[in-house]
């Protein structure tokens, strides 16, 4: 009866190790506090209508921007525990961690961050950006938008569950490579945890891509051909449909693993006519382009970026869209040079060899673009700029890697050792972290209608460059020196531990840039007035998203523009801009949907994990029920008249004026710097303490 | 803008103080490396030398289109700053097909060489590839299991744990598989590159070393909680010593038959050395057999050995 109930869910499963008992409690207060703030703030139905229920991509662009900055927070803890161990791990010490749960947590780090962090902050620009560069006034599906949002949600939540209920995650790595994760190695829930996760969220990630596609074929402004549109939607245009092309992959592959360890199938399984090799292809074949569609649309940012900064075009734009399609093309083809060592022949590796050299000349072709764009500019330094220049030195570094890695006997040597760690982060993190922050800095005006604090904001980024250097500069050197990757423990005699503990020195910097970050952001919030761009435009920028006002209505465009050249924006600056005719606008409606979809599939998964058979069942009818009566749902677009836009235009005009003229008193003539802001800070804690006034609260 | 632009320091003085930055940094590594074993840098065997060559040819090309391309970005960007007030600035992009050509032609051409090298070095270099040398290969099959290695010697009916010796300018083949274990990775850095151990499947190695020492390998692959600990020593010594030890180890009371082998085959950690004088015939290939009806597929080498 228990059983059929609760399926595998006993006592045992409850938080009873420090590490889940941390968990649990920081999981479990953090939902008390909001739900306590909320309250207190009368903010429940703000929240569920503004927000939660929007089908906005800008609202909820900004959602996964949060979600998203809250999991970089969460895996960066994780890096730092994993980087405490190893330098604390060396000889007669064992560290703090047991084998286990050092396992498990880079097994969390890298889903973590490669699912939640960086296809996050993806997907949150391309929701925010697109739209305004192609001038469109919303999707070519809200509803599929907000579904994809919320299972990826779910997929968050999925991924932390285990310190709530069963006290273990995967500790398999973040691909969970067969056979180590079939029930015969890996019998706890750890890996189905790690499976319904990726499920989850791999489906809300094709969907999004599915939409996105439509959106970008079928909603550009008039006059926007293909070839008129700006960098970063072909880079998300690339990105998307490689998406398209392999995500499904995934999901397949997940659900034979699910087979082997539910059914008891043997697709992988060392005995009964399994083939673990099998796994290895198939999850290189989703896995290589994985990396690729985070990194396409932080080429497009670049390429935004150092054209804006130079105030030129694009130099050679065919040359940089050709760069990135082949790169999306070519990324398909060279999955296997992730295991060269698994014995296949010398003409198997040496082809799968050269496809990855080719995949570096599109790759270079991009750099070129830049250089080129740069040439005879104007060029300005602020901070997406940096990040731009940051970029280029460690990409430098890391594609000089990953070439290495590229000649099969080469790689005999690096592969599975730290140096191939040090490849792929000098890639994700001076590549596609590099390109979100270089992106947030360079929009944010146009989310908030504030500038970020330019100060501050280099320091974050100084603190970025020295602690990864210091970080991945001895990790490239421990792998020459033969230390593999994933150790929780090693030799004394070995020697590599001064440059595990350098490592960690390097992290500890990086986590200080982190946390100036968030100082930036407080720092332009309380400079508001001095920061405030009422412009729509503070960068002098060239494509379309800054011909809205910052933020952009909801509608986005109060007229459609007719578009006749590339750098739409630049071009009718210089023109005169006619009055505009207001006209009716179609918007759809919120919808609720997609957040009871995805906790119906949240518990799917949880159903599943825990084999609960009536929790999945029913869950599966809920999803089907909601389907249905969205289906039916008859109205889900609204109209807002042409008087009513004019209305509301009229009402942002006179706002934007109002702000327009700052208070002096509270305007500095600097951006603030560091110590200010902690001087503000105290200051304002002081007088909180002092006056009592939390009473007030 | 033009406030902070005023204020910053110059690009010389930032570029002097990175430099710096990076030299001292350098130093502190280059201090830190002093007598440690650089394997990766310290080829003991032939097959190592030729991965180290081949890895310093490649950065070389490599550096020879990324240094100037680096510093082309930083020239460009330095040189036509906003505040640089002596060179021309323009605001409109002329379009060259000549630029466009030599952006992809460069960057085919280094590519190309490279993967000239890389085509043939692969087939030179590949693992399964029996190393020419006046002395007889010698075999070594290698089970991998959680979590320790188990090395057995048919040529002369001995098997070890964690600990396998080889003689000086004698090529070795040690036949990877694995029994009870998921994917592992074989790797003695000093001596060559990795190549997988899995069930029901041989993985030919083939290794030379040409300087006596112990070199450390391990297991490169995770593969489960013992993974870590995985770790053997690889004895290079002359001739002489070898048989030595050969016959020490015959010496040894301990026989690796079936309930042994079943004992060792238990998982667990850090496991130390063990020497048998002796092991059941057949016993590698029962150990393939297991598996059989999976994928099994052996190199046809390995089928005209037996
Ligand atoms: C010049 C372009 C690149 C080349 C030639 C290249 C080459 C390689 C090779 C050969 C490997 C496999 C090495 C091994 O396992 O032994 C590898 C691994 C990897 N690369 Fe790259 N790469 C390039 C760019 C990138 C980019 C842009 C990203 C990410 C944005 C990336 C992320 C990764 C990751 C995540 C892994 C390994 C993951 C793992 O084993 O867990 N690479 N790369
Ligand atoms: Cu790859």
């Amino acid at each position: 009866m228990k059983e059929l109930l609760l399926g595998k869910l006993d006592g045992n499963a409850l938080p009873h190790e420090w590490f889940t008992i941390a968990g649990s409690i920081s999981f479990i207060l953090l939902v008390i506090i909001t739900a306590l703030i909320i309250t207190r703030l009368k903010r429940w139905k703000w929240l569920w209508n503004d927000w939660l229920t929007s089908v906005d991509p800008k609202k909820i662009g900004i959602m996964y921007f949060f979600v998203s900055g809250f999991m970089l927070i969460r895996g960066g803890l994780d890096a730092i525990m994993l980087w405490l161990q190893q330098a604390l791990s060396s000889g007669s010490s064992q560290g703090y961690l047991s084998a286990d749960h050092y396992q498990q947590i880079f097994t969390a780090h890298g889903n973590i961050m490669v699912f939640f962090v960086a296809m996050g902050f993806i997907f949150g620009l391309i929701n925010y950006i697109v739209p305004l560069q192609i001038g469109a006034r919303d999707l070519a599906s809200p509803f599929l938008n907000t579904l994809g949002f919320w299972l990826f949600v779910a997929g968050v939540v999925m991924v932390n569950m285990f310190f709530l209920f069963g006290g273990e995650y995967a500790a398999t790595g973040w691909l969970a490579v067969a056979p180590l994760s079939g029930k015969e190695f890996s019998p706890g829930v750890g890996v189905d945890y790690w499976i319904w996760s990726l499920q989850i969220s791999g489906i809300g990630t094709t969907l999004g891509a599915i939409n996105f596609i439509m959106t970008i074929l079928k909603m550009r402004a008039p006059g926007m051909t293909l070839w008129k549109m700006p960098m970063f939607t072909w880079g998300s245009l690339c990105s998307m449909i490689m998406a398209v092309t392999v995500f499904p992959l995934l999901t397949a592959t997940l659900f034979l693993v699910f087979f082997d360890r539910y059914l008891g199938t043997h697709f992988f399984t060392t005995l009964g006519g399994g083939d673990p090799m099998m796994y290895t292809n198939l999850i290189w074949m989703w896995g290589h382009p994985e990396v690729y569609i985070l990194m396409l649309p932080a080429f497009g940012v670049f390429s935004e970026v150092v054209s804006t900064f130079s105030r030129k075009a694009i130099a050679s734009y065919t040359s940089n869209v050709l760069g990135m399609i082949g790169v999306s093309v070519l990324a398909l083809s060279v999955w296997l040079h992730h295991f060269f060592t698994m014995g296949a022949g010398a003409n198997v590796n040496a082809f799968f060899g050269v496809m990855t050299m080719i995949i570096a000349i599109p790759t270079s072709v991009l750099v070129f673009t830049w250089i080129a764009t740069m040439y005879k500019g104007r060029i300005r330094f602020d901070t997406p700029m940096l990040w731009f220049l940051g970029f280029v030195v460690i990409f430098a570094i890391g594609g000089i890697a990953g070439v290495m890695l590229a000649v099969p006997p080469v790689d005999f040597q690096l592969h599975n050792s730290l140096f191939l760690v040090a490849h792929f982060h000098s890639m994700v993190i001076g590549g596609v972290l590099f390109g979100i922050f270089c992106a947030i800095t360079y929009w944010f005006p146009k989310f908030t209608g504030l500038k970020l604090n330019e100060r501050i904001g280099r320091y974050a980024f100084w603190c970025w460059m020295i602690g990864f250097c210091m970080s991945f500069i001895p990790m490239y050197i421990l792998g020459m020196l033969g230390a593999t990757r994933r150790l929780d423990h090693y030799d004394a005699s070995t020697g590599w531990q001064p440059f595990f503990v350098l490592m960690l020195i390097g992290g500890i910097i990086i986590a200080i840039g982190v946390a100036l970050q968030l100082a930036q952001i407080l720092a332009s919030f309380i400079q508001k007035n001095r920061l405030r761009d009422t412009t729509g435009d503070p960068w002098n920028g060239r494509t379309l998203e800054w011909a809205t006002a910052s933020p952009p209505q909801f509608y986005n465009f109060t007229v459609i523009p007719h578009i006749t050249t590339r750098d739409a924006f630049w071009e009718k600056k210089h023109h005169k801009l006619p009055k505009p005719a207001y006209e009716d606008i179609h918007m759809p409606k919120n919808t609720a949907a997609g957040i009871y979809i995805s906790i119906f599939a949240f518990l799917v998964g949880f159903g599943f994990v825990w084999e609960i058979i009536w929790l999945v069942a029913v869950s599966i009818i809920g999803i089907i029920v909601v389907f249905v009566v969205r289906g039916f749902n008859e109205h889900p677009e609204y109209t807002i008249t042409a008087a009513e836009v004019q209305q509301l235009e009229e009402t942002r005009a006179r706002k934007d004026l109002a702000v327009s003229r700052p208070e002096k008193h509270d305007d500095t003539d600097e951006d603030m710097g560091l110590w200010q802001l902690i001087g503000i800070v105290f200051g304002f804690a002081k007088d909180v303490i002092r006056n009592k006034r939390w009473r007030k609260w | 803008m033009s406030k902070i632009n005023k204020k910053k320091h110059s690009p010389g003085g930032l570029l002097l103080l990175i430099l710096l930055g990076l030299a001292s940094f350098g130093l502190l590594l280059a201090f830190l490396l002093r007598g440690k074993n650089v394997a990766l840098f310290n080829p003991k065997g032939l097959i190592a030398q030729a991965q180290l060559d081949l890895m310093l040819l490649t950065i070389i090309v490599l550096l020879v289109i990324a240094l100037p391309t680096l510093f082309l970005v930083f020239f460009i960007a330095w040189k036509y700053r906003e505040s640089n007030q002596k060179t021309i600035h323009h605001s409109g992009t002329r379009h060259s097909k000549l630029l466009d050509l030599s952006m992809w032609s460069i960057p085919t051409a280094f590519m190309l060489v490279l993967a000239v090298i890389m085509w043939s070095a692969t087939h030179r270099l590949v693992p399964q590839k029996t190393i020419a040398a006046d002395a007889k290969p010698i075999r070594i099959q290698v089970v991998s299991m959680r979590w320790k290695w188990l090395f057995i010697y048919p040529d002369y009916n001995i098997a070890t744990v964690n600990f396998v010796q080889v003689p000086l300018d004698t090529p070795v083949q040690f036949d990877l598989t694995a029994d009870e274990a998921p994917m592992s990775s074989f790797w003695i850095p000093n001596l060559g590159g990795q190549l997988y151990s899995m069930t029901g499947h041989v993985n030919r190695l083939n290794l030379i070393a040409d300087t006596p020492g112990d070199y450390p390998g391990s297991s490169a692959e995770i593969n489960g909680a013992g993974f870590s600990g995985m770790k053997f020593t690889a004895r290079a010594s002359n001739m002489d010593d070898f048989y030595r030890w050969v016959q020490e180890v015959k010496q040894s009371p301990e026989v690796l038959d079936t309930a042994t082998y079943d004992g060792v085959l238990e998982p667990s950690e850090n496991n130390s050395v063990a020497v048998y004088s002796a092991y059941t015939k057949g016993l590698y290939d029962r150990v393939l057999t297991k598996y059989a009806g999976s994928h099994t597929q052996r190199p046809a080498i390995y089928e005209a050995k037996h």
